[in-house]
């Protein structure tokens, strides 16, 4: 096991330091997690709600499929981008293999069965609260969608965070579709698995316990914000 | 009760497009990623890890004014990548499967880059008695002792090497029922092959590049080299624009004409490690 | 197609079950809006569902409720609840939301909520987040709401049951206006003075049934059935 000691050591230097290659990195992974999760979300968010709101034929099963896909295989989801965007593929005259948009592509695949499903959950517990009134006043389900959204933000922040998570931690997809090209489609995750696979143990973990604090420190901004916002607008 | 129609208010609109429009813009990447003037080149992971790549691709775009990224995956996948037109340019070490590659007709024409070798580390201690400078002696003796052995088993050309070897020593062990107990195959890279060999204190075949900036060593040391088999030879090919009309044809030319023209040949005998020479630039012509 | 107008609110041979529990054993209600009506009755003798029933909420498995003659709902109707739900803004947006939602374009939607704060004397928190307002500074709020719709019928679930002596003097002022100005009024309460002083006419409910509709100077001191007595006797809950 190699000395942790040494690798925290390594981390706060990393961090520390000015190195353009590994803040370049850094800037790709926040990058690419965030466009992922966003536009997951703006997929995800109302789906789940729209599920949660309104009966249709087999909501049932679709609510067992979106819990189920929690478990997607993100090695999976890489192949299947990959043989999609490949140039022998039905996707590949768009020429984002190997890029960082693929990478999202693989990224907002894997994050929107989670962000539908928690959000199903949340807006399915509140729904029973709101629906009569908000029937009495004339909304829809379907027009109560954003409504609930909006005023659920608090809890479904949470889910929002959870679906970044997820996005910056993939390592597989990203090394699937993005090949890990230096400088170009190389993420922390990636750099971690390069370095491991280099048999450079302590740069590996140095570089996890950076990602981590960077994890860290985001959520613990979004986290101040929330409690701020609740304060002031209850 | 009639459903009233679902007019979104125009503030949550906007900011759903907000979001959208963000998530777009971050999907446009890095200003690297944008420039449409690069090759793709499919290498393998050996390769990459060597870190030749660090050193080279900065000198090939300094000559070349165009961007070369590569892709390192195993020989198997670097070569399929060509066959799907994913690639520009195939640079990989294993002559059989680049032959083949060419008579299918994916590629236009192969030219020898470079060699490097191949060694077989193993631990200190040498039970099976391996040390020398005759890979196939060394392999009949270590399955003769039934001393552990770590194989990559991912159709790499390190892999197509070492079963090669193995089948000179007259010996199978992968193909063997039931599979032997000491022939361990990882199914992965070579760096992870040789974590597990470090791990499990067992012989490895491995290239020197690999293994010369290899940290987690345990108790490996390199036993045998210097065989003339053990020599491992690269070649590049363009990937046939007759296959793929996409295929960064002119780039892609230009790259290998570096690669075999004097100036790239000396940036390849240029890279070290430790001092060491790792490639041998060896292009006719 | 929906009528114009929820009057007259005819309900036929309304039952409502929830399990095995009949909530509403086939109750005949027909409201013209011309007084407000009080719908009084002991505690699960089913005031609130019924409320709910005539609103449209709850489907009756039996029976049929008709608005203007229609089936469908009409949009000129409104409820305030018992426990209002309200959204996670201000008092104001609150106000707005509704009025957005109901086709009130978004110069006058400012206008008409500020008006009907003021009217409920919440005209000082307008910007203050809904949710951390008084029980009673809610309960008005809700109230001020389904006012600022200007519904033609307005259903109260015990408009005064959490307030304290001055708000709900306030909250019955401001119904008496409401009523005075046109509005149909449906409501549901436990305080008997309140109900006497508002309502016009009293539909007593015993255990899912109507066992009268008399009128509220009547009903107070001579009741018609028997259970009405016994509750006005402090004998039912």
């Amino acid at each position: 096991m190699p000395d942790i000691a040494a690798s925290f050591a390594l981390a706060l230097r990393l961090i520390g330091g000015g190195d353009a290659e590994l803040w370049g990195i850094v800037a790709l992974s926040l990058e690419v997690s965030l466009a992922s999760a966003l536009l997951a979300c703006a997929l995800g968010l109302p789906l789940g709600a729209l599920v949660a709101v309104r009966d249709f034929a087999g909501r049932r099963a679709v609510i067992v499929g979106l819990n189920a896909l929690f478990g997607l295989p993100s090695v999976v989801v890489g192949l299947v981008v990959y043989l999609l965007l490949s140039r022998a593929g039905p996707l590949g005259s768009a020429g984002i293999l190997f890029t960082p948009k693929a990478i999202v592509v693989a990224q907002t695949l894997l994050v929107v069965p989670i962000v539908a499903a928690l959000a199903r959950q949340f807006v399915d517990d509140a729904w029973g609260e709101y629906r009569e009134q908000l029937l009495s006043l004339g909304v829809s389900p379907t027009r109560a969608v954003p409504t609930l959204l909006w005023d659920l933000r608090y809890s479904l922040l949470t889910v929002v965070l959870a679906g970044f998570g997820r996005a910056i931690a993939e390592v597989g997809a990203v090394m699937i579709v993005g090949g890990n090209i230096d400088g170009v489609t190389r993420v922390m995750t990636t750099t971690i698995a390069l370095e491991t696979s280099k048999g450079d143990l302590p740069l590996a973990l140095a570089l996890g316990l950076m990602l981590l604090a960077i994890v860290f420190a985001l959520n613990g901004a979004v986290y101040a914000v929330r409690e701020w916002s609740v304060r002031r607008h209850g | 009760m009639k459903d009233v129609p679902a007019r979104i208010p125009g503030r949550t609109a906007i900011a759903w497009i907000a979001a959208a429009g963000i998530a777009a813009v971050a999907l446009a990447g890095s200003p690297r990623a944008l420039a449409e003037d690069f090759i793709t080149v499919a290498s393998t992971t050996s390769t990459e890890q060597s870190g030749l790549f660090k050193h080279l691709l900065p000198e090939a775009k300094k000559a070349l004014g165009f961007d070369v990224r590569v892709v390192a995956v195993g020989t198997g996948q670097a070569l399929d990548m060509g066959r799907r037109g994913d690639a520009d340019v195939e640079f990989v070490h294993d002559k059989a499967a680049e032959e083949k590659f060419l008579a299918e007709g994916y590629g236009v024409q192969r030219h020898d880059v470079m060699y490097n070798d191949f060694v077989i580390v193993g631990p200190k201690a040498d039970p099976a008695g391996a040390k020398g400078d005759d890979v196939v002696a060394a392999l009949k003796k270590i399955a003769a002792a039934q001393a552990p052995f770590a194989s990559r088993g991912d159709k790499s050309g390190t892999d197509a090497a070492e079963k090669r070897y193995w089948r000179q020593a007259g010996i199978e062990p992968w193909s063997s029922t039931p599979r032997p107990g000491w022939y361990r195959e990882t199914g992965s890279g070579m760096g992870p092959t040789l974590n597990t060999a470090a791990g499990m204190n067992a012989y490895a075949l491995a290239d020197r590049g690999t293994w010369l900036s290899f940290q987690n060593r345990g108790d490996l040391v390199v036993l045998v080299e210097g065989d003339r088999k053990l020599f491992n030879q690269y070649g590049v090919m363009l990937v046939n624009p007759a296959k793929h009309p996409h295929v960064k044809k002119e780039m892609g030319q230009k790259f290998i004409d570096w690669l075999v023209s004097p100036r790239g040949q000396a940036a390849i005998a240029a890279y070290r490690i430790h001092g060491q020479q790792l490639f041998f630039p060896d292009a006719r012509g | 197609m929906a009528s114009a107008s929820s009057l007259p609110l005819e309900a036929r041979g309304i039952s409502v079950r929830f399990g095995a529990v009949t909530a509403l054993d086939h109750v005949d209600l027909v409201l013209d809006g011309m007084a407000p009506v009080a719908i009084l009755g002991a505690n699960g003798a089913g005031k609130s569902v019924l409320l709910r029933t005539l609103h449209g909420l709850i489907a009756p498995a039996r029976g049929s409720v008709a608005w203007g003659g229609s089936g469908e709902r009409p949009r000129d109707q409104a409820m305030v609840f018992q426990r209002p739900v309200l959204l996670r803004r201000s008092a104001l947006d609150n106000v707005k939301y509704a009025l957005a939602v109901n086709g009130v374009a978004g110069a006058q939607r400012e206008t008409r909520a500020c008006e009907a704060l003021a009217r409920v004397g919440l005209g000082h928190v307008a910007d203050r987040a809904a949710r951390v307002l008084s029980g009673g500074e809610q309960q008005r709020l809700a109230l001020a709401r389904a006012w600022a719709l200007a519904p033609r019928l307005l259903f109260m679930d015990e408009p005064t049951a959490s307030l304290d002596p001055a708000a709900a003097a306030d909250v019955e002022r401001v119904i008496g206006e409401i009523a005075a100005a046109g509005t149909a009024i449906v409501l549901t309460t436990h305080h008997l003075g309140f109900a006497r002083r508002a309502a016009s006419e009293i539909v007593f409910l015993h255990r899912g049934r109507v066992t009268e509709r008399t009128p509220a100077a009547e009903f107070f001191s001579s009741p018609r059935s028997q259970e009405a007595a016994a509750y006005l006797e402090g004998e039912l809950p």
